[in-house]
């Protein structure tokens, strides 16, 4: 193989695996906050998608996406506030049955109010056919922005969860909720908050990802199961090692289709999930100590 | 507690012979159709409330399992053997009395694996699946199970809809009756109606029956202490990792049964019975039911399929489904079975 | 509640009518699409389309009198349910005939039901086994992925392009394409060098693409109904190549060319002429219908545009109501009926049937059409 195929199949990774990446950097935040892993966080990505292509012929693009990202946070919280709290003695079954319906109410509400048609965002740099040229292989600029809102995304987080009184007040939540509710956090405000940035997140993902995966009711399960098993490969919890995951199961996929048939292209991701799971359940990039304090 | 696990079995028995009743005193046998197909759904069903309710895993692979019995033996009874009739295994299988004939679509004369052998590869098949993904998986807990299921259900969908062997998109048909007694056959004919619903409903009693002693033994008990603490169990000296796995694979084989079943009562299979939403499906019905409830499960397994095969739920289908999750933990938790009516007081 | 109107409509009209015309009165077809589900792409547009066209007939009075009952159920794409709900329209509902359903596997699991109980079966699907071999009552409407294919290597076999890659996806569609490209491939010469199956919810499909060119060949077939099919022209283009792209009959909806945009400039796909009405000549046989369904469908349904997909319901119903047009609500009558049904304008193409064809088509019903700025039109080499 020529060394210019061996970087297309790379960048062709890259490619999908920027999508993985920026979905999977939703699922982590709830988990930091709550311990719980959202279900319904693909159809936040789908949901912001959606509401982008809905608003975008009334303003100018960034506008729409700003406007969706915004919705899909209120939706996130709105989601939050009627349904997991009030979740009598919320045991870790009920979580995950409870966001298990959720997506799938939140994916037939939006068969029902669009329909069952693709859409999809324009490419917010060139468009359909244009490429880079990278020494004789080809990738979309579609990739660069996914890498790049996927960098800045994290690097705010870990500002705001760092070094804001509010960030840190959500990461003592996920430490310990009942310690954090004696030095006076507010917990149940901090999980709304975390449901209302994971969906902004999951929003700006979906607009991100439209121009090149397209759009449709139905879009967001399969993104979400990509991006919870590079959520995991990274080590549950790490935004930075979630991309970083991200992009290595793109490139794993990649580079399974030169050998195996491309349908089961989606079957190699998953069998990479179980094997992460059953011998490192804490992730390539996580601490064995650090996953000692989590129930798998 | 003497009578107290077989009342299920009891209460379902009354129930199937009081419908059918009904069912032919109002001249509306048609019903019978979903009816039977809904039994075989529940056998399914109360599999996952043996694993899900009394042994606390939660399994989203279940839809996985059921298709895995059900395509394993549709391909062995409609793949034809004729071209390998002089090839040994295949000689041997017909010495064994395991191959049989008939005539296909187009007239010529088939030979395939006889449905009885069919069924039992099915189900080994299954169990060695289930042991297969059981053994990694089930060491993990909580959310990164009902991931991994998810995972293992999405990787036999995948198989499914990806081989030729089993009809790729299109599945399988063309499935013939399974003869279950002389003059009995499990198939869709209008006039072996009555017999294939006691059939399903008689499996569906044996079921309870089963269940209802194996709670009683001491693998019963030894699951009851990992869904109260799995620690604790292991510290009293039970072989939790084997119990688990025992009740994932008797749960899977479950599934298998009433999918192989089920695939010759309806003459065929496609891959929409390994989707992750059907799991989902499965673990609403056990939700609704009363998780460890198996009357409660069965209760709500035969009336939601029913309605939900019926078409009674329209476009709709998957957002009852969804709704039903969403308000039984919100409102229900324990199960419809347990809501605090206000004139109603319980015993403590 | 559409067809509780239709209902009610029929009841109201029932009433007023003299007491001895009741049940004589109407025809009851049963629909089984999956409006929902997967293959919600296809079962959509049939059932809209089902349920205007069923209004309009009515709304003329019905078939020599004969009001149409549609009663449409939604299976979701699921055999089980398909096979649950035509034994309820069979039995319970006695309906004359069926429409639907939207897939070559669910039509599969309810053609022998069909055959048994002698119920007309007008299938929205198209493989071949649902006609091979023929059944009595079992009919379709779709052209066959034979004769799409066949067109497809025609324009190879004149463009002197012999090595291609053959790409389809995971679905029943994607399916029977491939196995007829890789059947009629030696006849024209043509060598499949690269053939990929890939998920039908594919998000990105360079590395696919990468594989195309990898094996070096001068033409890719697509054949899905996805909208994968738009992102194997994107990624095909983006990563430099220019070589030609044939998609199939599935291409047949202008939204899959609005979301690939440029890249979908220049595909060539075989597609019924329903696509191209408002460039066909004015003396074409299938121009005044084509032009009615899509203005009729797009003023009703907007901003839906028309897809070949409801233009199989269309022609279903068409074919049943000439059917009981010439021998009446009779079963056995009207399925000799439709066997002797001879250039019946559809639109999907012009019907022909006999006793040992029941898809009624030939490859003359597609048309080579090409995209050219965001439009279809004829190809020409």
């Amino acid at each position: 193989m020529s060394s210019e195929l061996v970087l297309q199949y790379l960048l062709a990774g890259i490619t999908s695996g920027s999508v993985y990446a920026i979905v999977a950097i939703g699922f982590n935040i709830v988990y930091s906050t709550t311990g719980i892993i959202n279900f319904a966080q693909g159809e936040f990505v789908m949901l912001g998608a959606m509401t982008a292509i809905s608003l975008q012929p009334f303003m100018p693009l960034p506008a729409a996406i700003a406007l969706a990202v915004l919705i899909t946070a209120a939706v996130g919280a709105l989601v939050e506030l009627v349904f997991i709290r009030r979740l009598r003695r919320p045991t870790v079954m009920r979580m995950i049955i409870v966001t298990i319906g959720l997506s799938i109410l939140m994916r037939e509400a939006a068969l029902h109010i669009w329909d069952e048609r693709v859409r999809s965002l324009p490419y917010f740099s060139g468009d359909e056919i244009s490429s880079v040229r990278i020494l004789g292989a080809f990738v979309s600029p579609q990739v660069f922005w996914l890498l790049g809102l996927g960098a800045a995304s994290v690097t705010l987080l870990g500002l705001f969860f760092r070094y804001s009184l509010t960030g840190r007040s959500m990461r003592a939540c996920s430490a310990n909720q009942a310690a954090a509710a004696l030095v006076g956090i507010d917990t149940r405000r901090m999980v709304t908050l975390s449901f209302a940035i994971a969906a902004a997140i999951g929003a700006l993902a979906g607009c991100a990802v439209s121009p090149i995966a397209q759009t449709y009711y139905d879009c967001g399960a399969p993104l979400a199961i990509k991006g919870f098993t590079a959520a995991v490969l990274g080590g549950l919890g790490r935004s930075g090692s979630a991309v970083a995951a991200g992009l290595l199961l793109g490139a794993l996929e990649a580079a399974s289709v030169i050998v195996v048939p491309a349908a089961y292209k989606d079957a190699v991701a998953v069998l990479v999930l179980l094997i992460i799971l059953s011998l490192r359940p804490s992730g390539l990039f996580g601490r064995h100590d650090e996953a000692r304090l989590k129930e798998y | 507690m003497g009578l107290k696990g077989v009342t299920g079995a009891i209460v379902v028995g009354l129930l199937a012979v009081g419908l059918e009743s009904l069912v032919r005193v109002t001249d509306t046998p048609f019903y019978l159709t979903q009816l039977t197909m809904a039994a075989y759904y529940s056998l399914a069903a109360l599999g996952l409330a043996l694993l899900t309710g009394h042994a606390g895993q939660v399994s989203l692979a279940h839809a996985g399992f059921f298709a895995a019995g059900g395509y394993v033996s549709a391909v062995l009874v409609t793949r034809d053997l004729t071209p390998y009739a002089a090839s040994g295994p295949v000689q041997w299988l017909d010495r064994l009395h395991l191959l049989s004939q008939r005539a296909d679509a187009f007239g010529s004369m088939m030979l395939h694996v006889a449905p009885w052998p069919a069924l039992l590869a099915a189900l080994t098949v299954t169990a060695l699946l289930a042991a297969l993904i059981g053994v990694p998986v089930l060491r993990l807990r909580g959310h990164y199970l009902a991931m991994a299921t998810l995972g293992a259900g999405s990787i036999i969908y995948q198989l499914v809809l990806g081989t030729r062997l089993f009809g790729e998109a299109d599945g399988l048909s063309d499935v013939p009756p399974f003869p279950v007694l002389p003059g009995l056959e499990i198939c869709g004919a209008r006039s072996g109606r009555v017999g294939n619903y006691y059939v399903a409903c008689g499996l569906l009693v044996l079921t309870l029956l089963l269940f209802a002693n194996l709670m009683r033994s001491r693998a019963g008990r030894a699951l009851r202490a990992i869904h109260g603490n799995e620690e604790a169990a292991a510290a009293m000296g039970i072989d939790t990792a084997r119990a688990k796995l025992g009740v994932f694979v008797l749960s899977a084989v479950m599934a298998a049964l009433a999918g192989a079943l089920l695939t010759h009562y309806n003459g065929g299979i496609g891959p929409s019975e390994a989707s992750v939403l059907k799991s989902v499906r499965y673990l609403a019905i056990v939700a609704v039911g009363g998780m460890s409830r198996f009357l409660g499960v069965t209760l709500a397994s035969v009336a939601l399929n029913f309605l939900s095969l019926r078409g009674y739920f329209g476009s709709y289908d998957d957002a009852v489904f969804g709704l039903i999750l969403v308000a039984v933990m919100l409102f229900a938790p324990e199960g419809v079975g347990r809501i605090p009516l206000p004139f109603v007081r319980r015993r403590p | 509640m559409k067809i509780k109107t239709i209902i009610a409509m029929a009841a109201l009209t029932g009433l007023a009518a003299p007491a001895f015309a009741t049940d004589a009165g109407t025809v009851k077809i049963g629909a089984l699409f999956s409006v929902t589900g997967p293959a919600s792409f296809l079962g959509a547009p049939e059932k809209r389309t089902a349920e205007m066209l069923v209004e309009q007939i009515n709304a003329r009075g019905g078939i020599h009198g004969k009001r149409i009952i549609l009663i449409v159920k939604d299976t979701g794409g699921s055999p089980e349910k398909a096979i649950s709900m035509a034994k309820q329209l069979i039995e319970e509902e006695q309906v004359f005939a069926i429409i639907g359903p939207s897939t070559s596997g669910e039509t599969m699991k309810i053609k022998g039901l069909c055959e048994e109980s002698k119920t007309l079966l007008v299938s929205c699907a198209a493989a071949e086994d649902i006609v091979k071999p023929v059944a009595r009552y079992v009919f379709k409407t779709p052209q066959t992925d034979a004769d799409a294919t066949r067109r497809i290597f025609e324009v190879l076999k004149a463009r002197k392009l012999t090595r291609i890659a053959a790409l389809s996806s995971n679905t029943g569609f994607g399916a029977a394409g491939k196995k007829q490209l890789e059947t009629l491939a030696p006849d024209y010469g043509v060598a499949i060098v690269a053939n990929e199956t890939y998920d039908k919810n594919a998000t990105d499909l360079t590395d696919v693409a990468t594989k195309v060119k990898a094996a070096g060949v001068q033409a890719v077939v697509n054949w899905s109904i996805e909208p994968a099919q738009s992102i194997v022209a994107k990624n095909l283009r983006q990563i430099g190549l220019a070589i030609p792209l044939f998609q199939s009959h599935g291409f047949g909806n202008l939204s899959y060319v609005t979301a690939a945009g440029r890249a979908a400039e220049g595909i060539i796909f075989p597609c019924g002429r329903l696509l191209v009405a408002d460039v066909l000549p004015a003396e074409h046989a299938q121009k005044a219908l084509l032009m009615k369904y899509k203005t009729d469908y797009e003023s009703r349904y907007k901003p839906d545009a028309v897809s070949t997909f409801g233009g199989h319901a269309y022609d279903a119903i068409l074919i049943l109501a000439k059917a009981v047009e010439t021998a009446g609500a009779d079963r056995d009558k009207a399925r000799d009926a439709i066997e002797r049904i001879q250039g019946l304008v559809g639109t999907a193409g012009i019907f022909n049937f006999s006793a040992t064809d029941h898809c009624g088509l030939t490859k003359d019903a597609f048309e080579m059409l090409t995209v050219k700025n965001g439009r279809f039109v004829l190809y020409a080499d």
